[in-house]
Parts: structure tokens; C-alpha cells; sequence
């Protein structure tokens, strides 16, 4: 047993914030820095270099990146052999993102009230999804949700009959939609089976999965490389301007469902999938 | 070479009927910012017969709500937000006197027409360029909605500021004819 403080998690997540978003992933920066080079279109081209040289000044001055800094997920992975003390981890974090957008000079995005359009007291700053681990390691992941990207992705339940072309044709129509406003070049995440909500999650894992990981399983790897094919093919290119890179990535990330179901859903990340993850 | 467009503070009518779409832009003078909140509150006021807080004839919009400036920063962040989302107001904008909007994304069908029989233009600066966009603030004041915070209603003086005409006033639409012109038809 391992014995941990709550306010450990206040601390990590206001400094992980800031962090994310003063620097974009190392992994994302190279595969902008390489689509400098590999888009075709001249406008393409120019837009990626200012990308590079904003995420460029944003790290040397302490900058964010976006002005939308989104709304923050935090996943907490904590092991099962973890005693946390010290109060509520909930409130932990959402202190933690609190003190983040304060520190950082990050613009408050969230409304309190999806409806009434309110600011509500007390109301929670963020998205929180804990998954239970073996042993008594804890991984936390913060990451900034633009919602460019968010608001064009799509989710819907298919049936074993559609099978994987209409799967692919979906997530390939979604990017299509979506065209300049989810600010391309984007990310792809998509998951495929589960229940309604698992496939959401698994989307959002994928979205946030480092980009030079391609899946561990040949068939959806190669399902990936597909589908970043056709997405280029597009012709939709930096920002909507034309050109040969849509997409920096796809990551597709499965699992098992019913024997009547074929769920798919696809969460858009802007080119500032802002992520950033710790062992504590 | 970049189009040099004055906004001192109004757009020029001249200087607008001659852009094209796919034409790049540096904008420098005044523009006014506005978010969903900022359009909402201003529809508001104007159905409920008030005066809205400054007169928008020949304005040049720019779709932004800025991160909080830094200790010597004019404003913080401040890239372009979705224009879609902007739709249901922008009748009512043009009817007001705007003359264009700075945003990013697309628009398609009949609002395309609207901007055409309006005689504004829409042209996209590149989302996610925060941190370089900010700088091409050298002021920013509060005109009004001070309790919106980043969606108040602000008026930016922006110096040398990129973007590229997306819809022009000839009925050109860039982000449709370049997605033409660069798609590939389907692989085997």
C-alpha cells in the first residue's frame, strides 16, 4: 500500500496545465516541422511554418499557444494498491485546473450552465475520467480540449452489416465536415466497438495517444495508415487553404461489442492537441 | 506580396470590391471584436428597440475572445474562433452597418449570398496562431459587456495583422475552389 496526498494532484495538474499549453507535444511540433516540408500546396506550406514559429515563440516566451485553452481533461490512472488521503481527489483537481488557467494566464472558457449560458459557483472547471490500475503506480494526463475540433466530432452506432467501409466512410465524411473548422492539420481519434459511451472514450484516448505510435495490432495499424490516406486525399489541406496534409495522424483504438452492434465515434483534435502526462 | 488593408475605422469600399478570393490580406487599424455572447447581446439590444453601444457602418468585425494579457501584453492570446457559429447573426451585423468579419472556418450555401448582397467580405486568419496574432494587437479596449470578460465587446488597433480573403463580393468562395482544385480522386 501506497499512501499519497491528494494535494499532490492540485499541484501536478495546475503546473501540467500551464505547461501543455505553453508547449505543444515534442511529437506534434516534428510532424508539423516534416508537413512544412511535404505539403504541395505553397499556401500550405507558408500556413504550417507560422504554426511552427508560433508554437516556436509560445515555448521561448511563455505564451499560450491558443487562445482557447479549451476545457481541461484530466485522466487520473491510479493504481489499486494507492491509498489517497488528504480529502477528495475530485476537488483536488478541479482546484488544480483552477489555479492552472489562473497561473497561466489562460482564458476561462467554461460556462457553469450548458443552457442558461451561466457562470455557476463552485461549478467544476473540467472533465475528470479515473481508471483503476493495477499496483500502486499513478500515470495523470492533463490535456486542453479546443472546441474547433470538439465541436465537429461525430459518433454514431453502425450495424455488423455496415461492416468496416462504412466505418471508414464515416470517419473520412466526418474530416470532410468538418473541413477548416476543426483547424486542420488535425488529429484523428477514433474507437471503434464498446457501448455508446465506450466508443466516445475510446475516441478521446485515441485522440490524445502520442502520434508516432501506431496501434500495436497489425490490422488496425494498418486500418490507420488507410484512413490518413484518404483524409489527405481530401485536398481540405493547413487550415482549409488546399493542399496534401489534412491530417497529421489517425490513431484508431478498438474493443469488443455486442454481437448486434458496430459503434464508431471520431474525436477531432486541433493541430494544438495540447496533452502532457506524469508518473507521479 | 500581402494586400495592405486600412481600417481607420472603417473598411474602404474601393479597397473591398477589389479583393479576391485567395488573396492574402495585412489588415491594420481598427477592429471590433465579437463572440456568441457579444452577437447575442447585441441582437438583444437592437430587438428591444436600444441603441447598440457603437455604430458598426462600415466596421470590420474580428472573431476572437483573447486569453488575459500578461503585464505589459495589449491582450493575450488571440486567434480567430469558428465563423460558423456566427450564422444566425450575421443578417442582422451586415443590416447594422458591418462590413466584414476576421474569423476562421467555412461557410457554405445561402449566408454566402448574404455577404455578396451586403457587400461584405469574410477572411479567415489561421486558427490556432494565438500566440503570434496577439502581437499584432498594440491596443485593446473594452467598448462594452465588461462582465462577458474574454467575450466582451472590444475594439482591437491591430497593426500588419494576416489573412487570407475567403468570400469575396464577387461570389468567390476560397476555402471551396481550393479544396477542388488539391482533392484526389479515390484510390483502388
Amino acid at each position: 500500500m501506497r499512501t499519497i496526498d491528494v494535494r499532490v494532484l492540485t499541484e501536478t495538474t495546475a503546473s501540467l496545465l500551464v505547461d501543455a499549453n505553453y508547449r505543444i507535444p515534442p511529437d506534434i511540433l516534428t510532424a508539423l516541422r516534416a508537413a512544412a516540408d511535404a505539403e504541395e500546396s505553397d499556401i500550405g506550406r507558408q500556413t504550417l511554418a507560422h504554426l511552427v514559429q508560433n508554437y516556436e515563440v509560445a515555448a521561448a516566451e511563455g505564451l499560450p499557444v491558443c487562445q482557447d485553452s479549451g476545457v481541461t481533461v484530466v485522466v487520473l490512472e491510479t493504481g489499486q494498491d494507492v491509498h489517497w488521503v488528504g480529502g477528495s481527489i475530485e476537488r483536488a483537481i478541479f482546484a488544480g485546473i483552477t489555479q492552472g488557467i489562473s497561473n497561466g494566464f489562460l482564458r476561462w472558457s467554461v460556462v457553469g450552465d450548458p443552457l442558461a449560458r451561466r457562470m455557476l459557483s463552485g461549478a467544476p472547471p473540467g472533465v475528470i475520467h479515473y481508471e483503476i490500475v493495477e499496483g500502486d503506480g499513478v500515470r495523470l494526463t492533463v490535456a486542453s480540449k479546443g472546441f474547433g475540433a470538439e465541436n465537429m466530432s461525430a459518433l454514431r452506432m453502425f450495424t455488423p452489416a455496415d461492416g468496416t467501409a462504412a466505418v471508414q466512410d464515416f470517419v473520412v465524411d466526418t474530416v470532410e465536415r468538418a473541413g477548416a473548422n476543426a483547424c486542420p492539420p488535425i488529429i484523428v481519434g477514433v474507437g471503434i466497438g464498446g457501448t455508446f459511451e465506450k466508443a466516445a472514450w475510446l475516441a478521446k484516448k485515441a485522440v490524445l495517444r502520442p502520434i508516432d505510435q501506431r496501434h500495436p495490432r497489425a490490422e488496425t495499424a494498418a486500418l490507420e495508415a488507410d484512413l490518413l490516406q484518404r483524409i489527405n486525399d481530401l485536398g481540405i489541406g493547413p487550415q482549409g487553404l488546399g493542399g496534401t496534409v489534412t491530417a497529421l495522424a489517425v490513431n484508431v483504438e478498438v474493443y469488443p461489442t455486442h454481437i448486434a452492434g458496430l459503434p464508431a465515434a471520431v474525436n477531432l483534435g486541433c493541430h494544438s492537441n495540447r496533452r502532457i502526462s506524469i508518473d507521479l | 506580396m500581402a494586400i495592405a488593408l486600412e481600417c481607420r475605422p472603417m473598411l474602404d469600399d474601393t479597397t473591398s470590391l477589389a479583393l479576391t478570393a485567395g488573396d492574402a490580406v495585412s489588415v491594420s487599424g481598427d477592429l471590433i471584436t465579437i463572440r456568441d455572447a457579444t452577437a447575442k447581446r447585441l441582437l438583444e439590444m437592437a430587438q428591444s428597440g436600444n441603441a447598440l453601444p457603437l455604430d458598426l457602418t462600415g466596421r470590420l468585425l474580428y472573431a476572437v475572445g483573447p486569453s488575459p494579457a500578461k503585464p505589459g501584453q495589449a491582450v493575450g492570446s488571440a486567434g480567430p474562433t469558428t465563423i460558423e457559429r456566427f450564422i444566425a447573426y450575421l443578417p442582422f451585423l451586415f443590416g447594422s452597418g458591418v462590413k466584414g468579419i476576421i474569423a476562421k472556418g467555412e461557410l457554405h450555401g445561402d449566408i454566402t449570398g448574404t455577404f455578396r448582397e451586403c457587400g461584405a467580405v469574410y477572411l479567415a486568419a489561421i486558427g490556432g496562431l494565438g500566440a503570434l496574432l496577439g502581437k499584432r494587437v498594440e491596443a485593446a479596449h473594452v467598448v462594452a459587456f465588461p462582465e462577458l470578460g474574454p467575450e466582451a465587446l472590444h475594439r482591437f488597433s491591430v497593426r500588419d495583422f494576416p489573412a487570407v480573403v475567403i468570400i469575396d463580393r464577387h461570389g468567390g468562395n476560397f476555402h471551396e475552389t481550393a479544396r477542388a482544385r488539391w482533392r484526389r480522386a479515390p484510390r483502388p
